[in-house]
């Protein structure tokens, strides 16, 4: 009686809902058809109760239902409610979902796809997770407040480098959250309760959610200036600019790699000037590191912009997820660093991190951050781990030169290069909303209105058919 | 919401290029917070080296010897589960087939709520996520409200609606006299509260008091939150866990269903799974209409998202395969009233053995009162007493956990109240 997994409907599987632009979420104000039905209900009422308290602010307050009357109906405290915007991610799916094209692709996809566009499960997942199954001498008890402490550690580890002073000196608090969505909101809410500047810039375009995590953990948002349409590159003088500009102490979110949604990062050398700008003005750096190893490869290389800013000493978080580098998505695993300047500081910073954490869900799941333990300190999984990471980032970087060469090929008018140049798992192609609409009508690409194109959704058979739209959508709007 | 504290920054020895603020630290404000009062008990019971030691703080369950249980109807549906997950990320919503099946366990199996899709129902980071989730809803549509808790209640209960920026009221709940409820004072406390006002209410098995009202005090409370257009919130962490039976733990919100009230509910797996650690749970909230489930749960789905994005995936996947097939569903429900029954075994193994030793005072609330905990009745000294003399660790409330009680302790942990308390 084995059952499968794989039926979307069953749990409603959707694409991931990596945003590419934030859309304010509606607050609702009071409707008039809900006052009319307050009004039509009052009437028929036998009378009003007497226990009305004409102080109360409630507008239920004209609705007092006669305790004698037999039928009850009471009015949903809620009626108000008005529904809220799709998610434009998901937008994309559904219609991709409807259409019955054999030719159609799906970039919107924020997951990883195989060449044959199959979700991917590692191995060495797949074999942590045997053993934990296997493992009967496993309990279910809550974990601590901040998480799995082996988990902690390791992961502490893997973003600021083994032999990490800040590690050693004791000077690293880190907690498990919920992937990278729970690190950024348990940071954000524990700067808007202890640090002194409640602003937080963060760069133009980012990751819809960020604005919206920020938000309600209590900081104001501000922008910086960080893509380039003229270059599809970065807008270096702008963001220094910007920064330079900042109220000193304002935090500063910084994509550690792989910029979503533009793949567009900083050269080593840029990020230099970046943090020594950002100390001079003494802003706060936060890390948001979703994609380490993903990027270019290598675990070390895409951590380098994190650990540069450690190693002058200074104070910083950094947000790192599971969800893309270990494929475990939906397991919701992540952690939250945040270094400090002394071990005693960097313990009262943690006692206030479970004062945040508490009140929202108690403490993190535990399942997926074991399952990062059993890989993480085991070397042989360890190293497996590291060679199909490399794999992953290697098809998406194939996919790249692929689409780059066959574009070429065609003559496609304009400068494709910012396709190998930009990184990670996503294109900012430059394509207009206007070219994007002719796509999907004409060929059946599916991707969001900005023109981001998940690379992970291509494969060596599919690059053709999105080689040929591009160039008909570039020659045909120009 | 935010509190701006005063900075002392120490500026020390300048760089010659760049300011020397960044050289300091900007936390030297952060004052070490109090540690938790129910997870500290556990961590002094662990380092406590004596041979006797009895954990009855601790709020999960634990089987005869003491040890902690994972069901076999879980351990068979991760059998199931291991190697056939594909670990997409869920909805924001969570897993449909899940929630599904939780609402029936909630809301009764036939359902006529569950068939007229009258119900926003998200999958939650177990009842503190349902919790929280709610009164952030709460605060963002209807911003003048506030939370009417019981007193006594889980200590979280006021850390969620504190941090969602809820205010917060109290009702009487618990009468320390009788060890019992505060009836009386608590329909004083529904009728003078302001129309429309919101209510936190505990299902089944008082937490802690172990205190519940009756089916008739049920009926009468639902009668006064009609004629008084209030919102009644249950928080139902303990069903099946209660009575052994999943469906009489629900009266009291079967109750309410039936005299119309729309209400909202916080359901957890952690107890009657065992899936603590997990973090399984949902959040339901009944509407007028499938129109307005939509809507609710849609702006539901909107407060969680830049929260954690989508509950995880791992304990659904648990819950959705014990509870959609029959055998297992079944082996569940036989493991839960195993639970349970042993719990009731402890309440009533515990009064009579303090009733043997000739214990003057009156016991019976340890056998009135249900689910895992047991407001003994005992003072601050006296738990301090039975912890430094005895080596028995509970919370200073005097809430003992009875799932820490074995056959092989009671005896024993007997004894001690009976010494601490002889005097009283």
């Amino acid at each position: 009686m084995r059952q499968q997994f794989t039926s979307l409907e069953a749990h409603g599987f959707e694409s991931p809902t990596t945003q590419s632009a934030f859309s304010s979420s509606s607050i609702s104000s009071s409707s008039s058809a809900s006052d009319r039905r307050l009004k039509a209900l009052a009437r028929h009422l036998v009378d009003a109760s007497p226990v009305m308290d004409s102080h109360s602010q409630n507008p239920n307050d004209t609705v007092s239902p006669s305790p004698t009357s037999s039928a009850f109906h009471a009015d949903s405290v809620f009626a108000h409610i008005v529904r809220a915007p799709e998610d434009p991610i998901l937008g994309v799916t559904v219609a991709y979902n409807k259409d019955p094209s054999p030719v159609k692709l799906n970039l919107g996809v924020g997951a990883y796809r195989t060449e044959e566009g199959k979700p991917l499960v590692l191995n060495v997942v797949r074999q942590a997770e045997q053993q934990l199954v296997n493992d009967r001498s496993r309990v279910k008890e809550y974990l601590p407040i901040v998480g799995l402490a082996e988990y902690n550690k390791l992961s502490a580890k893997l973003i600021l480098g083994a032999d990490s002073p800040a590690i050693q000196e004791n000077r690293v608090t880190t907690v498990q959250c919920l992937s990278g969505t729970g690190s950024l909101r348990v940071g954000g809410e524990f700067l808007a309760r202890h640090y002194h500047q409640l602003t937080i810039y963060i760069p133009l375009p980012t990751w819809g959610n960020h604005p919206k995590i920020f938000t309600l953990a209590g900081l104001s948002v501000k922008t910086y200036r960080y893509y380039d349409p003229a270059t599809r590159g970065l807008d270096f003088q702008g963001l220094l600019e910007d920064l330079g500009s900042a109220p000193s102490g304002a935090i500063v979110l910084l994509h550690a790699c792989a910029h979503n949604p533009t793949g567009v990062d900083p050269t080593i050398q840029q990020w230099e000037q970046i943090r020594q700008l950002m100390r001079s003005k003494a802003l706060l750096p936060f890390f948001d590191s979703a994609y380490q190893g993903f990027a270019s490869g290598s675990l070390d290389a895409d951590a380098q912009p994190v650990r540069m800013f450690v190693a002058d000493g200074g104070e910083c978080l950094v947000a790192q997820s599971y969800a893309k580098n270990m494929g475990l998505y939906g397991e919701r695993v992540g952690a939250l660093s945040i270094v400090c300047k002394s071990a005693d500081v960097a313990s009262r910073v943690e006692s206030q991190l479970k004062l945040v954490i508490r009140p929202m869900y108690s403490s993190p799941p535990i399942h997926g951050a074991s399952i990062v333990a059993t890989i993480l300190k085991d070397r042989n999984l360890y190293t497996e781990w590291t060679i199909e990471l490399k794999a992953m980032a290697d098809r998406i970087i194939s996919m790249r030169q692929q689409l780059f060469d066959a574009l070429r090929a065609r003559g496609t008018p304009g400068d494709w290069s910012h396709i190998i140049k930009q990184i990670g798992m996503f294109t900012f192609t430059g394509l207009n909303s206007e070219q994007v609409v002719f796509m999907t009508r004409e060929y059946h690409i599916y991707m969001t209105s900005d023109g981001r194109i998940s690379m992970a959704g291509l494969s060596s058979r599919t690059v053709p058919h999105l080689a040929d739209a591009i160039h008909a959508a570039v020659t045909s709007f120009a | 919401m935010a509190f701006r504290a005063v900075m002392s920054r120490r500026v020390t020895n300048r760089s010659s290029d760049i300011g020397a603020r960044w050289m300091s630290t900007w936390w030297g404000n952060v004052e070490p917070a109090a540690k938790d009062p129910i997870l500290g008990v556990t961590e002094a019971f662990l380092a406590d080296p004596s041979p006797s030691k009895v954990n009855v703080g601790v709020g999960a369950y634990r089987d005869d010897n003491g040890k902690p249980v994972v069901l076999e109807c879980v351990r068979e549906a991760e059998r199931r589960i291991a190697g056939h997950s594909n670990m997409e990320y869920l909805p924001m919503g969570g897993s449909v087939k899940m929630v599904e099946e939780t609402l029936k366990l909630a809301y009764g199996e036939n359902s006529e709520f569950i068939k007229d899709k009258r119900i926003a129902a998200v999958q939650s980071l177990s009842g503190t996520g349902a919790c929280r989730l709610f009164a952030d809803f709460q605060k963002r549509f209807r911003p003048d409200s506030q939370i009417y808790i019981p007193v006594p209640t889980w200590a979280n209960h006021h850390n969620i609606w504190r941090d969602a920026q809820v205010p917060q009221r109290t009702f009487h709940y618990y009468l320390p006299e009788t060890r019992g409820l505060d009836f009386a004072s608590l329909m004083d406390d529904i009728k003078n509260a302001p129309n429309g006002s919101f209510f936190l209410l505990h299902a089944c098995a008082h937490n802690p008091t172990g205190v519940d009202p009756t089916e008739e005090q049920w009926r009468e409370m639902s009668y006064q939150f009609k004629a008084k257009g209030h919102f009644a919130f249950f928080d139902m962490a303990y069903q099946g866990f209660a009575s052994g039976d999943p469906e009489r733990d629900a009266k009291s919100i079967r109750i309410f269903l039936e005299d119309g009230h729309l209400i909202g509910i916080a359901q957890s797996y952690a107890k009657n799974m065992g899936l603590y650690g997990q973090r399984v749970g949902c959040l339901s909230v009944l509407c007028e209409d499938e129109k307005q489930a939509v809507a609710v749960k849609s702006q539901l789905q909107q407060l969680a998202r830049p929260m954690y994005s989508n509950p995880p995936l791992h304990g659904a996947l648990i819950v959705s395969t014990i509870l959609g097939d029959p055998e297992l569903k079944n082996l569940w429900l036989k493991e839960v009233k195993v639970m349970a029954d042993r719990i009731i075994g402890m309440r009533t193994a515990l009064r009579e053995n303090l009733e043997k030793l000739g214990s003057p005072l009156s016991w019976e609330h340890i056998t009135n009162q249900i689910g895992m905990f047991c407001y003994s009745g005992l003072t601050p000294e006296q738990v301090d007493r039975l912890t430094s003399e005895f080596h028995i660790y509970l919370t200073r409330n005097g809430r003992i956990s009875m799932a820490g009680i074995t056959t092989g302790n009671v005896g024993y942990l007997a004894n001690a109240i009976n010494e601490v308390s002889k005097s009283a």
